[in-house]
């Protein structure tokens, strides 16, 4: 086998029997991502002298006896996380030229444990969009091929991300989720991703979209990588006023739990008209696996679920118009001159901003103004209150919950485009769990008639991922999705 | 709820972000679908319900107001477009 179908526990074990350096599995994956990136995009920038530097130094810690949780475990960064003296982008224009002085505290952890830095992997441009299209890099395309041989969206924001794991390029890789921009992505290029409880992971140094929504997370290609990544991740930070002062578990431990005796419940809600069959059939699948391993099936309700998106389209443009105002031409990124300040305001965020951006900023600068903030703004903030009650309820009679991840497969670069609330609607699943800030999971767990991957997803309580790990463990090895894409370093599946 | 031209053109003055003319229809039928869209949640009766401003469980927390970083100007203004000694340069404001 090559090491680039290696998962992260088995690289740990290998590095640790020695029968595989940092720097081997390092030169291996850089090449892998020299073949690769030209074709799929995964990557703005690429990292490999500082990779290699990372690897020799894990090499030389474990010589020691010495190294720390993930030493020389080849990752990709989403360009959203700053990361001091590489460029970081966040997928625009706008921060072209930003090199931050700083690093963000999810990189620096990562950092500290060992993990080696490839790249930072391309987005959807402030981390808003679902399909990477909206890049100002240029769209990720998926390494998964459709028979017709059209390019693939990996669904997004954490598209590149998503790419890299899948074709190989990367044995594990951080992403960013505000409304399903880890699961969403994870679902469409067959991998696994979490969300964690908002509050779980630092957003210190994550380049802000939605602050009450964004939550840093990992992708790789088993449940159980994930949890070895995100225990690494996690923890209380004091530069973060939202984050949780809670012990962090041993996530890598509750994959082996199984769900014997467990509530999984099945919410009503999401069956949602026009889903394709397969969609549900795989969804039945999921449900007689649980059973099969000793967990009770219970049929539960979320009422408000068809409120998430149209409230996560307020909450979310909002923050964002907040957030993104500090794009201004003067203290950091690109500038374009004007006739005085205000004409450089407008010009530099004019050119910096892609469409979506600006449509966004826009919707939230609408639904701030005097005398809409009730009408909109507040609403849905009564409305997002429903839709935290509603999951507190079900959570009250059952300890899990299990979904589809996304309504559809991965779609073509092109499709879906015509109108933005047609691309929004592929969060329908993934944004509930956003606004109430529970942990998510996607799950690979079939393939649909075109031969293309789609997810389950497994929601938990707050800061109850150990339970989220164990049913999607669960659902990881009955499923036994052992396909692999077209598009995959080291030669074709 | 349904935004004419000019409110875009305001929307877009308070966003700071300039437009050229022939943007602006093509934006007011964009905002228009995403407004439309959002309109059912005023079918949900909210009576009584304290809004939820953020996802995190918790109190935020307060710390001692003390200066805990800082005195590196020359990191803080590694990125900025035009700078004149310690400070951000922008065009001149004050005639």
């Amino acid at each position: 086998m090559s090491v680039l179908d290696m998962t992260i526990a088995a690289a740990l074990d290998a590095l640790a029997a020695k029968t595989v350096s940092a720097v081997e599995l390092t030169e291996a994956h850089v090449a892998a991502v020299e073949a690769l990136n030209p074709r799929l995009n995964a990557f703005i920038t690429t990292t490999p002298e500082l990779a290699l530097e990372q690897a020799r130094a894990a090499d030389d810690a474990r010589a020691k006896g010495e190294a720390p949780a993930l030493a020389g475990i080849p990752i990709a960064m989403k360009d959203l996380f700053c990361t001091e003296g590489v460029r970081t982008t966040a997928g625009s224009k706008i921060l072209e030229p930003f090199v931050p002085p700083y690093e963000s505290t999810v990189s620096a952890r990562l950092k500290a444990a060992g993990a080696v830095m490839l790249g930072k992997a391309n987005l959807d441009e402030f981390a808003m969009g679902s399909s990477n299209i909206t890049s100002g890099y240029g769209p990720v395309e998926n390494p998964w091929q459709r028979a017709d041989g059209a390019k693939l969206t990996p669904g997004g924001s954490s598209g590149g991300s998503a790419a890299a794991v899948a074709a190989r390029m990367a044995m594990g890789a951080t992403g960013t989720d505000t409304g399903g921009s880890i699961r969403q992505p994870a679902a469409f290029s067959g991998i696994a991703g979490i969300k964690p409880t908002y509050g779980r992971c630092s957003r210190f140094g994550i380049i802000a979209f939605a602050s009450s929504l964004d939550q840093a997370g990992p992708m790789a290609r088993t449940v159980e990588d994930c949890a070895i990544l995100l225990r690494e991740m996690s923890g209380f930070d004091p530069k973060d006023s939202t984050s949780a002062e809670r012990a962090v578990p041993d996530f890598r431990a509750a994959c082996g739990r199984g769900v014997k005796g467990l509530r999984i419940g099945i919410p009503a809600e999401y069956r949602v008209e026009g889903m394709p069959r397969e969609i549900e059939k795989l969804w039945q699948d999921g449900i007689d696996w649980l059973r099969r391993e000793g967990a009770e099936i219970v049929d539960v309700s979320l009422p408000h679920t068809k409120y998430g998106l149209p409230v996560y389209y307020i909450v979310a443009p909002a923050e964002a118009s907040s957030n993104l105002a500090r794009y201004d031409g003067v203290r950091f990124g690109a500038r374009i001159e004007g006739k005085d300040l205000i004409d450089l305001y407008e010009r530099t965020r004019a050119a910096g901003f892609g469409a979506e951006v600006k449509r966004r900023i826009m919707i939230g600068t609408y639904v701030l103004s005097a005398g809409y903030y009730d009408a909109y703004y507040l609403k849905a903030q009564k409305v997002r209150a429903l839709i935290l009650r509603d999951f507190q309820e079900a959570f009250g009679k059952v300890d899990a919950l299990l979904t589809p991840t996304a309504p559809s497969a991965a779609f073509a670069l092109g499709e879906k485009m015509d109108d933005p609330v047609t691309m929004y609607l592929n969060d329908v699943f993934t944004v509930p769990a956003s606004l109430a800030g529970v942990p998510g999971m996607s799950v690979p767990a079939g393939l649909d008639a075109a031969g293309l991957p789609l997810g389950l997803q497994v929601l938990g309580r707050h800061f109850d991922e150990e339970t989220v790990f164990a049913v999607s463990s669960v659902l990881e090895r009955a499923a036994g999705f052992a396909h692999r894409p077209g598009v995959i370093a080291g030669g074709a599946a | 709820m349904s935004l004419d031209h000019a409110t875009v053109r305001r929307i877009a003055k308070l966003a700071r972000i300039r437009l050229d003319e022939d943007e602006v229809p093509r934006l007011a039928g964009e905002l228009n679908a995403i407004l439309g869209y959002v309109e059912q949640l005023a079918e949900v009766d909210v009576e009584g319900v304290a809004p939820l401003s953020g996802g995190a469980q918790m109190a935020l927390r307060m710390r001692e107001d003390a200066v805990t970083d800082g005195q590196y100007p020359d990191r803080v203004l590694a990125n900025a477009p035009e700078r004149i000694g310690d400070f951000f340069a922008v065009p001149k404001v004050v005639e």
